[in-house]
């Protein structure tokens, strides 16, 4: 669905609004190509149309959500969307005003897009396979549009729409011995898919040597953008949002409450004026380019959306209580020094299925996955064996930190549960001391 | 399901020319209530329809989903997927005369004894405000809340074959939270249906007891506060019903899916430490375990009529007296490895094309009770509801922990530790198996977040299942 078809749909069903009532409508819109591959070839190949409206009905201080499916024809949509909204009138009757009701009553527009014309999802393919030749090639490539759009009865036009493509995938040389690599961006290249398939070739014959197998203990580590990407996914579950914080939810309690800290070298910011989430949120609040989360090692804000700024007297700056745009402070370690002074260890491409161990202590357990090497006196010497972590963030990004990368990696978020992810992270890799590792 | 029908009829009638076709349509609608600190929450309407047009031609494959289900709209969604058809025959992994053909014509209608609209919208908010209150029993209690999910997916499988399968799956699932604090010491305890989902109407809110259980989750979550941390060293262990869901799961459903074991599914959710030649010989576990997949028990998640693809489901052994015997794997999946398998191509909605899914895992039933199972311990844990997962990308070296714990001494229950974890190699944990309860002690149980895919699906997997008992486990408790 584009602009014009749900800002019509929209005045429409604000038209039809009573009395005192307000009306948020949002759209999250994509029109996406999906190609599953396996051993280098085609296992799964297919398109997605789907447009999804959402409806806040308000009146006075109450408040019901909907959202429904869009078929793209206006007067069947508006008569589905009509519907929905007069069930959503019914419900307010029968229920209770609601105090942490929030939404922006000032009217404000704007209209971001980013990318052009996608490539061909067939051409490039076909272009991968191609170039993998010889290699047992296994992911997924996700290309198209992504829309999000959102107008109210008071005045809010808003509109952010993407066209990008996201190859996530993985090279295999036996049973779990495996690079990984992922391309993503606004504009295909064939020279960077190559690049990239260069590295992994490399990568395969170092995984082609004897596995080391390596017990449970300490070890010095190296972790990749890639795998520190993992250690953020787990500090976004739960950490900012400031729900968590005033019911004492967050494992960073100890941090907030001033037991525990971090290197100073850490800083955390959401960074929204990266540009490629909506800057507006679900209630017509424009968030701020950036929010400091961890400043140098403290707590610095927690992330606000509207309903949390309302319960605890914060201002709104952000539409919920996650980073979706992650960026870690970059450091003073040149990629190029990394294997000298990590000396023995392991370099550690990337984690996998983390989960938080003791969310009192910040503990995180999860895998080793993927090119995860042991390194001796500053050189790659075999892979390794999938390793078991459990260790406290307050060691790895705390007291046994070392040094963070100058470059960082900006690397977007392939999910796709709800529709195709929009988030991101950039992100350097990081030297420790030690971490912890478990089975 | 009648409109469902008519449009099914109308795509029939201008069906695309083809080897194959299947048309999915899937209409969903949804309610959520949620109380929270005494305040109601804003209710949330969901409605969802649309379809997925699968087409076989020229020795390929390819899916089209829209929302659009005008005759234009699935027109179009048909001509992608011919286009992704023709890319599939020349780069295809397999030759699409393999991809599974239905004719076969069923229904299914879930059980449902009192339906979500018997019960009047302030009475549903009453019932969860009165589950608040008796959540929050005094100032350690930091954070609370009572919730009422409501779903009901109608489902129409329609083939150029003839082949008609209507299902209609309904899920009320209540649920409840208590959070405790005291100084930087935070415990969550769940009760009340949140880990107990099963299909129904009304009736599962009184079956899963989400105002009877308000206190003792309360309670519970309090008393963990004070309690020691789990001990940490190598001990006996039993898992609950509500932690034996996610054992089960990660460590067996998981590794027995097909796609997995070819290969498919590498990049993401990750392959498996089984392999084809084990299928027939490979002592899995103990004798004491028996797996079947089985569609048939009443009100479990995914019990119905058939899978995604239109083959008809029925119960299989996939382990049995601990040897391995079958995977999980849809016919297509059967075709490519040559080996059996089962109906469970599942998509997550209309916008996801049909994969190796878990359906319903069950562990059948021992003998015995709870009480005896511990009194076979001298010295270990009892835990209860999971609340961390993580294991390997071949399923083997797993790290699960609970909300709750119990010291078991002697034969006898003794006090709660809090932060119980415990972790081992799914190969060698099934050998350690020694004690299941009997029919009484099972529970029908079963998860709403599994998720695996390219794209990523959520579905929900239905899993009935016993107390057991584990000897010589690894556990431990928290700290840094």
């Amino acid at each position: 669905m584009n602009q014009d078809a749900f800002y019509s749909l929209s005045e429409q069903l604000c038209a039809g609004l009573r009395g005192d009532e307000h009306l948020f409508c949002s759209l999250d819109a994509e029109s996406s190509d999906f190609v599953r591959l396996n051993c280098n070839r085609i296992r799964q190949a297919g398109a997605v149309r789907s447009a999804v409206l959402g409806l806040n009905l308000i009146n006075g201080a109450r408040q019901a959500e909907a959202s429904c499916d869009l078929s793209g024809e206006l007067e069947q949509d508006l008569t589905l969307a009509r519907g929905l909204l007069a069930r959503l009138r019914e419900r307010l009757a029968h229920v209770p005003d609601d105090p942490y009701l929030n939404y922006s009553t000032e009217p404000s527009v704007s209209d971001c897009r980013v990318g052009e014309t996608p490539p061909d999802a067939g051409a490039a393919v076909a272009d991968l396979l191609t170039a993998a030749a010889g290699l047992d090639l296994v992911g997924i490539w996700a290309s198209g549009e992504i829309s999000t759009g959102l107008a109210s009865s008071i005045g809010h036009r808003h509109w952010h729409a993407g066209t990008s493509f996201n190859l996530d995938w993985s090279t295999y040389l036996e049973s779990d011995k495996a690079v990984k690599a992922s391309y993503s961006g606004l504009t295909w290249e064939p020279r960077v898919l190559a690049e990239k398939l260069a590295a992994m070739r490399q990568g395969l014959a170092v995984m082609a040597r004897p596995a080391r197998v390596i017990t449970p203990g300490r070890y010095r580590a190296y972790l990749a953008p890639a795998a520190v990407a993992e250690l953020m996914n787990m500090l976004a579950w739960g950490s900012f949002d400031l729900k968590s914080h005033r019911t004492r939810q967050t494992p960073l309690l100890k941090l907030v409450r001033g037991e525990r800290s971090f290197n100073p070298r850490v800083t955390i910011r959401e960074e929204q004026d990266r540009g490629l989430t909506p800057a507006f949120t679900g209630d017509g609040f424009i968030q701020p380019g950036r929010v400091t989360l961890i400043d140098q090692g403290r707590f610095g804000h927690c992330l606000v959306d509207a309903r949390d700024a309302k319960e605890y007297g914060e201002r709104v700056n952000a539409a919920g209580g996650s980073p979706a745009s992650v960026g870690l402070d970059p450091g003073e370690l040149a990629p190029a020094d990394v294997l000298a002074r990590l000396d023995t260890g392991l370099w550690i491409g990337n984690l996998w299925y983390c989960n938080w161990s003791d969310p009192n202590d910040a503990r995180v357990t999860g895998m080793t996955r993927f090119g995860t090497w042991w390194v001796e006196q500053g050189r790659i010497e075999a892979p390794v064996k999938v390793m078991r972590f459990d260790d406290s963030l307050y060691h790895l990004l705390g007291d046994r930190l070392e040094g963070l990368t100058t470059e960082r990696d900006l690397l977007m978020d392939p999910q796709t549960y709800e529709g195709r992810s929009t988030e991101s992270a950039l992100l350097p890799g990081v030297l420790v001391g030690g971490i912890e590792l478990a089975l | 399901m009648d409109r469902l029908h008519q449009i099914a009829e109308r795509f029939a009638a201008a069906a695309p020319a083809c080897d194959y076709w299947t048309l999915r349509l899937v209409d969903e609608e949804s309610d959520h209530l949620a109380v929270r600190q005494g305040v109601v929450e804003p209710s949330a309407l969901g409605a969802s329809l649309g379809a997925m047009v699968t087409l076989v031609v020229g020795g390929g494959v390819g899916y089209g989903a829209t929302s659009d289900l005008s005759p234009a709209g699935l027109r179009a969604a048909a001509d992608q997927a011919l286009g992704w058809a023709a890319c599939h025959a020349r780069l295809g992994l397999f030759d699409a005369a393999y991809y599974p053909r239905s004719a076969l014509r069923a229904d299914y209608r879930g059980p449902v004894a009192e339906p979500w609209e018997a019960m009047r919208l302030p009475d549903k908010l009453h019932l969860l405000q009165e589950a608040n209150q008796a959540l929050a029993l005094d100032e350690r209690i930091v954070d609370w809340s009572a919730w009422l999910a409501y779903r009901r997916v109608q489902q129409l499988l329609v083939t150029s074959d003839g082949g008609q399968v209507a299902q209609v799956w309904t899920y009320v699932s209540p649920g409840l939270v208590a959070v405790a604090n005291a100084g930087s010491q935070t415990q969550r305890r769940h009760g009340g249906g949140a880990d107990w989902s099963q299909q129904g109407g009304l009736e599962r809110i009184g079956a899963a007891g989400l105002l009877a259980d308000a206190p003792r989750v309360a309670e519970e979550a309090i008393a963990l506060l004070t309690a020691p941390e789990c001990p940490r060293d190598t001990r006996d262990l039993i898992l609950t019903p509500g932690q034996m869901v996610l054992q089960i799961h990660e460590s067996i459903g998981h590794p027995l899916e097909l796609d997995r074991i070819l290969g498919d599914e590498r990049n993401y959710a990750g392959t498996s430490f089984v392999t084809p030649e084990m299928f027939g010989t490979y002592r899995y576990g103990s004798d004491l375990l028996n797996v079947t997949f089985d569609p048939t028990v009443p009100g479990e998640l995914v019990s119905g009529a058939a899978d995604d693809d239109g083959t008809p489901s029925r119960r299989e052994y996939l382990i049995r007296n601990g040897v391995l015997e079958r995977p999980l794997g849809g016919v297509l999946s059967q075709s490519r490895s040559g080996l059996p398998g089962t109906a469970n191509a599942r998509a997550c909605a209309w916008d996801r094309p049909p994969i190796d899914r878990m359906a319903n895992i069950n562990l059948e039933p021992g003998e015995g009770t709870l009480d005896e199972l511990i009194a076979g311990v001298e010295l270990g844990i009892l835990m209860d509801t999971n609340r961390s997962w993580s294991i390997d990308d071949s399923r083997n070296k797993f790290q699960f922990g609970c909300e709750l714990g119990r010291l078991i001494i002697d034969g006898e229950l003794r006090g709660l530790v809090r932060n119980p974890g415990y972790r081992g190699i799914s190969a060698e944990f099934w050998r350690r198996l020694d004690g299941v309860g009997g029919p009484a002690t099972r529970e029908v149980r079963g998860v709403q977040n599994c998720g695996k895919g390219e794209p990523n699906q959520s579905v929900y997997v239905g899993h009935a299942t016993p107390p057991a008992r584990f000897r010589s486990v690894a556990v431990f408790g928290g700290g840094e």
